[in-house]
């Protein structure tokens, strides 16, 4: 943006303010409606603070929405997209809150008495990169806020998903559920190696009756478990296989070169015979 | 320079790694540990890594070589005590040491290697307790 620009809009803003404003809201208001959304909502308080924010980074003579002249007016462009998101508004919406103010100050520009059809063709272009600018900025943010929920939701699922179960005496079993990319299988190996530790295991069961689908890169993280497991001195059963698993896997070329049960339960009773332990019956009271 | 102690233990010989490893002192355990083997009539040989925090493939590749070494002269080796990020370090390096035995303490490891022991004892008729 030039300065002769920059100056005609400061001085445009400086003036007329008020009746910018006020066009501004109305305007607002007939989008509101349109979007069958109740009056009020805070907006006209938010129109009013984008308004004098912009007015101050004008006056510093700045002229990138990206530099730091503007980090005032971003700031209450992120507050107001977060509370605008809170209310339910779309982020299209919210875009179109900012690129509204573009018609009443283009209005004031052409009715200023000395607008020169030439200059005026110069600012209102000037203008407007820069407010799209300032929507698009609005876009971002909300965008960013919906990624660190996705993020943060992310986490937790892959923190509930792998528990790890305490069978018996140094017998731990690790219920799989879901798809194991690296990242999960990440947290599973470090689940199950701690366990192992904190519980002083001998065997891990892993049961994977929770996983959908297992192709090459599932087996290859299983195996690195399984690996894992085994340099920190304990033994490794897989279980759990469904019938069509198994036969993809078999397909496929997999093998897992440990030993493989179908159930959780036949796991448990390797893993009792390997400790040392038996299941025997009551006696029947006479 | 800097040596790790080797413990003869009956007929198993206890190894501490307390310090960071580098590659000479891993070297020179190596070495050490395979005379020590031969002097001592060694048949079981362990090695406590509780202490060790951090592993590269060297030290990786040491490990898999003491074990086959002492396997050569009849001695099983058996790494005892890995932590958790280091297995997972190893994983990935693609070191799964699969020549060398594992448990998850001493006191379990000397399990394992006595539990040999016996057997091979009570082939040749002697069993000592």
């Amino acid at each position: 943006m030039n300065d002769l620009s920059l100056l005609t809009l400061r001085t445009l803003l400086d003036r007329q303010e008020g009746s910018i404003l006020a066009d501004w809201l109305h305007s607002l208001e007939r989008l509101e409606s349109l979007a069958g959304r109740s009056g009020g909502g805070g907006l006209d308080g938010q129109a009013r603070r984008f308004l004098a924010s912009l007015k101050r980074a004008l006056t510093t003579g700045a002229t990138d929405p990206r530099g730091p002249g503007f980090a005032d007016l971003r700031d209450v462009l992120a507050e107001i997209s977060s509370s605008q998101a809170q209310q339910g508004f779309s982020p299209g919406e919210t875009a179109t809150f900012v690129f509204s103010v573009k018609q009443p100050i283009l209005l004031g520009l052409s009715a200023a008495p000395d607008a020169d059809p030439g200059r005026l063709a110069d600012v209102s272009w000037e203008l407007s990169q820069l407010i799209d600018q300032l929507g698009i900025f609005t876009f971002e943010v909300f965008q960013k806020t919906r990624e660190d929920i996705i993020l943060r939701q992310q986490r937790e699922i892959a923190d509930l998903s792998t528990p790890v179960v305490k069978l018996w005496d140094q017998v731990l079993a690790l219920p799989l559920i879901g798809t194991l990319d690296s990242e999960r299988t990440q947290v599973v190996m470090e689940n199950l190696l701690q366990s192992i530790v904190d519980e002083g295991a001998d065997i891990a069961i892993i049961d994977i009756t929770g996983v959908p689908t297992v192709d090459t890169l599932v087996a290859q993280h299983l195996l690195k478990t399984v690996a894992a497991a085994r340099l920190m001195g304990a033994d490794c059963i897989v279980s759990g296989i469904r019938p069509h698993i198994a036969q993809t896997m078999v397909h496929l070329g997999v093998e897992l070169n440990v030993i493989s049960k179908a159930s959780l339960a036949d796991a448990f009773a390797v893993a009792l015979a390997r400790t040392g332990k038996v299941v025997v019956a009551q006696k029947a009271k006479a | 320079m800097d040596r790790i102690p080797i413990l003869k233990l009956g007929y198993a010989l206890l190894v501490t790694i307390q310090v960071d490893m580098h590659d000479r002192l891993a070297l020179a355990l190596e070495e050490d540990l395979t005379a020590k083997i031969v002097s001592a009539g060694a048949r079981g040989v362990l090695i406590d890594i509780s202490g060790l925090e951090i592993v590269d493939s060297f030290i990786g590749r040491m490990l898999d070589n003491i074990a086959a070494v002492s396997r050569m002269l009849d001695a099983d080796t058996v790494v005892v005590g890995m932590r958790p990020a280091v297995a997972i370090t190893l994983v990935e390096l693609g070191l799964s040491l699969t020549g060398v035995k594992t448990a998850l303490n001493v006191e379990r490891g000397m399990q394992l290697i006595h539990g040999r022991l016996i057997g091979v004892e009570a082939d040749d008729g002697d069993v000592d307790d």
